[in-house]
């Protein structure tokens, strides 16, 4: 099997894989980064968004052999080295934009992309944004004011709680 | 998947005498759709030989004829970011799947496959764009051959395509409100000798010239040229998102709509 | 005052685990030597199986074993865990519902062959060499065609595709056919109450392990319940002990109703890792989900609603179609029957209702529970057909659903409830203010001036929760009790851990339920860990659904702290040389009343532990106790939800501009956590009004199979909503006093949306427009103003 190498959370990594092999399996299998995940097959629901050179895309739709050489991030390595979790993080956190967990990596990926992109979003624009992460727990409510909250925008004035 | 190997040449040539290899051998650029087709076992490529590591087909340029030319393997993103010399064309591309599609999908992708719903066939098709490939220059119109039907051989790559800027143009894109796809989007281009219209995502054929419409704006480019105006709902698409009436009657609503927003 | 205690928005503690990457969900669980499923799966709706030939298969590359029907004929089928008994008094039709397809298939999905490999593609490979032999037979679609004499059988055994014909309350039928006879006025409304796919994020895993050393079972799996999953499995499919059984549910990534079902993959599972001696995963992809998940509702209904020349209401009288599909999944009977017979009074004091509900077999995915669950249904007709009343009659629907609210409580409806509590009009003021109804006609002005439709829809809605008590269900045919358990295990330095059978897969227990504790012993939250979803920890549970977990879980979670109040009180007593009687608990410490002597809360807990100081003739050591507890009725949340629309006239796409919701949950113990809940009901309801519809064709086939057709809401189909639970009526049996927040959303808000929807047609002059069924998709919302 054909071998592939890439930096991953600022870490050189590598391993044998098979052409059929996905990015996220690469991940989840090959190195036990389980917080990538897998919520459908048609590339639509984004559970599985890292970041390949500094870009979001759907790990479950591009081939581990395709990431040779990249830099790719994932759920894991954004918090810093001693746990202090990114303002993003925290702002999902301290707004409730999370309930089960398991579209979050994708959400927090998505978002860390998108205030790179534009620091102040809009409601709008973080609603446009996120068209390709599902949610199926928050009715996105809190996910959008934790985002304009990580931003810096004042959600004071957005329905309490 | 069935299994397979992935080859990563770094030029075209190389990737065509891949192709040339096996009838079984299949391109792969951004893979966003040819990915998920793999996994239902739609496809069983012996080897996908991938264009995303060939340098030379990506980018944005103009040519003498002012022409905007983009690489094959350039992504959505990069179009809706750097094809500001064609505003409606870079704001297509901002439209196409999500953020994380447009950084791994490609226009020529996107054309060769030529789904029904896509929005670039329109505007490959509204421009009147040339489809260049590895050996040729297709004009749009002999391009486009019907439902995932193109006039691309085995082994034929795309390369670039030239879109010749318009006057004015806009696309309106009605989504299919589950896979985002377009359920009717039309791409309007006015030029300085006439009107191209083109629809995609309503024909059981593919994208296709409305050219009704075409000549209508041609003679009097403005929405109400078109008032009560609808292609016939034959060889409409009829699914569960909406019947084969409802698409013609939304071809009509948004070329009105592209052509009060042409830029 | 304990820091995070009751009615603190606390942060969720889970959330560090989940943000991170470092969640533990059931995909994540590899075991050393595992070995692969793969289900091969009916690509026809209904056909008799002639054979299956494997032998091609069985000797690809990789595989292990492939098992067919014929390994698990002798077994027991999957079971179903409720017992509907027909107006004629006779029980449901309960067919067989087999691990494996044997002898027939019955649905698109229906899984023919396990194959076990040593890799997830060579399962898969191996399964495309695997020919069954299937003969065609024509597949049973359409429910009121399905019940005629002569149809096609789902089930060749069954005398027809009726599971049951049920009458509620039947005694009533009589007087509730002469108050609409004697009418002043009906409103008769035909719908459809669509059916949904449920989509928990996470598609559904099982892990089976076995120790051939000691005969022990694990299994892991994508469960809201895990003990019933153990009851259920162990009991009636495989036949092994509790004690030799252990099943785990780690974080679950949502259920929303999905996943308190036995399924028969986690049977196979469990069942096959014995047989080849290592462990066996199953990993459900997406499109497998569409055809192997239990779907919801899908019923079709007629409703009437009489009144008097006064406007009241003097009559309901109802009769749904509600589709069981192919097998009766674990709950299934009883979704149509007792969770939406029995709220069929709604908010209101009709004093005639009956209800005829008329569950049919097809050839379809098995229906149960789907966030809601029965309430949703209920909800939907009465509002809308309110609504419809109101139209009809010219008057205000937000007037003539006060002229009929329930007002004084308890009060017992003709449908077999007593609600305890609520307050109606406190909601409906309430939503009036918080939906700023008074700048509606300012913000229609804007919509028209744009060439834009715009309409408001209301709607009250009542549910029923913590469905109980035990011996009640018991007699309506739950083959399950309904109460919940705790454990609580105070260490020896004060800290505590509590085993509670609810189960959380999303909703924030590991946070709340601490504050619950925290408040009862006026010590920090953080003191207090929470523990579930393993039936090796909590003694037993029935897990988590129907808006249960605080008011049941919780409740038996209080009763175990007051068991171990009352012991520790008794040991600071000894230490502090008083009576126990004379001892108070307050912000930890331990005092003797109307003096300065006190004990800390660590202190009293090391003496459990380290009794040396202990009444060791009087008292056990150590301070564990566990409780059972089981509710005297159901708890009744309550509210009244307004949905604003804006229509684009030329291409019918509805946006849904503004949504409030009022809620009255009674005692509420995370306001952030509880709004949280709401949301997500929310973007259910609207989903299912707007967007979502599970499709099948004449034959059978799936339409809607996968996120391509099958409409998941997204950030940009909803708004910002408007919610707000101050109006709080405490729910008068649970020692919490609290009533359920989790199907709230989904169960009040698609009238409001539908009736926004109608609004907004008759407001433009579409006066032909009365109804149209969910979801308002574009294209239906633009074939209707078609004419």
């Amino acid at each position: 099997m054909p071998k592939v190498s890439m930096t991953v959370n600022g870490k050189p990594a590598s391993g044998e894989v098979e052409g059929r092999t996905l990015l996220v399996e690469f991940l989840r299998d090959g190195l036990g980064l389980t917080g990538t995940h897998v919520g459908c097959d048609t590339s639509q629901c984004g559970a599985c968004v890292v970041h390949v050179d500094g870009k979001p895309v759907k790990a479950c739709t591009i081939f581990a052999a395709e990431a040779e050489g990249a830099t790719v991030t994932t759920i894991e390595g954004i918090a810093a080295e001693d746990g202090t979790m990114s303002p993003v993080q925290e702002a999902f956190q301290t707004h409730h934009g999370l309930q089960c967990g398991f579209c979050t990596p994708g959400m927090v990926m998505s978002a860390e992309s998108l205030l790179k992109e534009n620091p102040t979003p809009s409601e709008a624009e973080i609603r446009d944004y996120l068209e390709g992460n599902i949610c199926r727990c928050t009715g996105y409510h809190n996910i959008v004011k934790a985002i304009m909250a990580a931003s810096g925008q004042d959600v004071s004035k957005i329905a309490a709680e | 998947m069935y299994a397979f190997d992935i080859e990563r040449p770094a030029t075209v040539s190389d990737a065509v005498k891949l192709l040339k290899e096996s009838d079984e051998n299949q391109p792969l650029s951004g893979g966003q759709t040819l990915i998920p087709t793999l996994k239902q076992r739609l496809a069983a490529p012996e080897k996908l030989i991938s264009l995303t590591g060939i340098g030379e087909i990506k980018g944005i340029c103009e040519d003498d004829a002012g022409r905007i030319c983009i690489g094959a393997g350039t992504c959505h993103a990069d179009v809706a970011a750097g094809a500001g010399k064609y505003p409606a064309l870079a704001a297509l591309a901002a439209q196409i799947g999500d953020p994380a599609v447009r950084n791994r999908g490609t226009i020529g992708g996107s054309l060769a496959n030529n789904d029904p719903s896509a929005c670039y066939p329109s505007a490959a098709l509204g421009s009147g764009a040339v489809i260049v490939t590895n050996n040729r220059d297709i004009a749009a119109d002999d391009y486009f051959q019907g439902m995932f039907a193109t006039a691309l051989d085995e082994g034929e790559i795309i390369t670039e395509v030239k879109f010749p800027v318009p006057e004015k143009a806009c696309y309106m894109k009605f989504v299919q409100p589950a896979s985002r796809f377009a359920l009717v989007g039309v791409f309007v281009a006015k030029f300085a000798d006439g009107v191209r219209v083109a629809v995609t995502g309503a024909s059981e054929e593919g994208v296709f010239r409305w050219t009704e419409a075409e000549e209508k704006l041609s003679g009097d480019f403005s929405a109400s040229a078109l008032d009560g105006m609808s292609p016939p709902a034959d060889g409409m698409i009829s699914d569960l998102h909406g019947s084969g009436a409802y698409r013609a009657h939304l071809v009509g609503v948004m070329t009105r709509r592209a052509v009060d927003a042409a830029l | 005052m304990p820091k995070d205690g009751i009615g603190a928005s606390t942060k969720r503690r889970e959330d560090v685990r989940f943000l991170t990457g470092n969640g533990n969900y059931t995909d994540d669980i590899n075991i050393r030597g595992q070995a692969y499923v793969h289900f091969l799966r009916s690509d026809v709706a209904h056909g008799t199986i002639n054979s299956v030939d494997t032998s091609a298969a069985a000797d690809m590359p990789g595989v292990i074993r492939i098992f067919t029907g014929e390994d698990f004929a002798e077994m027991g089928g999957i079971p179903c865990g409720w017992q509907v008994t027909d107006r004629h008094g006779a029980p449901m039709q309960e067919p067989k519902h087999p691990v494996l397809a044997h002898g027939k298939v019955r649905h698109v999905g229906d899984p023919i062959a396990a194959i076990v490999a040593e890799t997830r593609e060579q399962a898969r490979d191996a399964a495309e060499a695997i020919m069954p032999d299937i003969t065609d037979l024509p597949a049973v679609m359409d429910m009121k065609e399905a019940i005629k004499d002569g149809a096609t059988k789902v089930h060749d055994d069954l005398t027809s595709n009726l599971c049951y014909d049920w009458g509620f309350v039947e005694e009533n039928k009589g007087a509730v056919d002469e108050a609409i006879k004697n009418a002043a006025h009906v409103t008769t409304l035909e719908l459809v109450n669509n059916r949904l796919v449920p989509n928990a994020m996470e598609p559904r895993v099982a892990v089976g392990d076995y120790n051939r050393s000691t005969g022990d079972h694990t299994l892991y799996t994508t469960s809201q319940n895990p003990h019933v999953i153990r009851l259920l499995m162990g009991a009636f499919v495989l036949g092994i002990p509790e004690h030799k059984l252990r099943v785990v549910a780690p974080d679950v990534g949502g259920g929303f109703g999905s996943k308190i079902y036995h399924y028969a993959e986690e049977a196979f599972c469990t069942y096959a890792a014995k047989v080849i001696n290592r462990p066996v995963k199953w990993t459900c992809s997406r499109s497998e989900a569409f055809i192997s998940d239990a779907h919801g509702r899908d019923h079709v209904t007629k409703i009437e609603l009489a009144l008097d020349k006064d406007n009241n209401f003097t009559a309901v009288r109802t009769e749904t179609y509600a589709n069981m599909g192919a097998y009766l999944s674990t709950f299934a009977p009883s979704i149509p029957t007792w969770l939406h017979g029995t709220l069929m009074a709604g908010n209101y004091k009709t004093p005639n209702i009956y209800v005829n509900v008329k569950a049919v077999f097809t050839n379809t995915v098995p229906v149960d529970a789907y966030r809601g669950a029965g309430r949703p249904e209920a909800t939907y007709q009465l509002e809308r057909v309110i609504d419809m009343a109101a139209r009809e009659l010219g008057v205000d629907p937000i007037a003539l659903r006060r002229q009929n609210y329930i007002t004084e409580f308890p009060y017992a409806t003709p449908v077999a409830v007593e609600y305890d509590t609520g307050d109606y009009n406190a909601t409906m003021d309430k939503l009036m203010e918080i939906g700023d109804f008074a700048g509606f006609e300012a913000r229609l002005a804007e919509s028209k001036a744009r060439g834009k439709l715009r309409g408001l829809g209301v709607n009250s809605y009542i549910e029923a929760c913590g469905i109980a008590p035990s011996n009640l269900v018991g007699q309506l045919g739950a083959r399950a009790g309904l109460y919940e358990s705790a454990t609580v295990r105070v260490n020896a330095t004060g800290g505590i851990t509590v085993m509670t059978g609810s189960h959380s897969h999303g909703q924030g227990h590991e946070t709340a339920f601490p504050q619950v504790v925290a408040e009862m012993l006026g010590i920090d939250a953080s003191m207090i860990e929470i523990e579930h979803g393993d039936t090796d920890k909590a003694p037993m549970g029935m897990g988590t659904y129907g808006s249960r977990s605080i008011a049941v879980g919780g409740s038996a979670m209080v009763r175990a702290t007051e068991k171990i109040i009352a012991k520790a009180k008794k040991i600071a007593a000894h230490l502090l040389e008083a009576s126990d009687a004379d001892i108070e608990l307050k912000d930890g410490q331990f005092s003797v009343a109307g003096t300065d002597k006190s004990v800390a809360w660590g202190d009293v807990t090391l003496a459990a532990y380290v009794p040396h100081n202990y009444p060791l003739e009087d008292l056990e050591p150590g301070l564990e106790e566990t409780a059972f507890y089981d509710p005297s009725n159901f708890t009744y949340p309550s509210g009244a939800y307004a949905c604003e629309v804006e229509i684009d006239p030329e291409t019918g796409k509805v946006s849904i501009e503004r949504f409030a919701a009022a809620d009255d949950f009674g005692n509420i113990i995370n306001p952030m956590i509880v709004s949280g809940q709401v949301h997500g009901g929310l973007a259910q309801g609207i989903g299912q009004a707007m967007l979502e519809q599970c499709s099948y064709d004449s034959d059978g086939q799936l339409l809607s199979a996968s996120y391509m057709d099958y409409t998941m809401p997204r950030a940009d189909d909803v708004p910002f909503y408007q919610v707000d639970h101050s109006c709080q009526t405490p729910c008068t049996h649970n020692p919490l006093g609290v009533k359920g927040c989790g199907e709230a959303g989904a169960i009040g808000s698609p009238p409001s949306v539908v009736n926004a929807v109608v609004d907004a047609m008759q407001r433009a002059g579409h006066t032909h427009i009365t109804h149209i069924d969910m979801p308002l998709t574009p294209s239906r919302v633009w074939s209707a103003m078609q004419g």
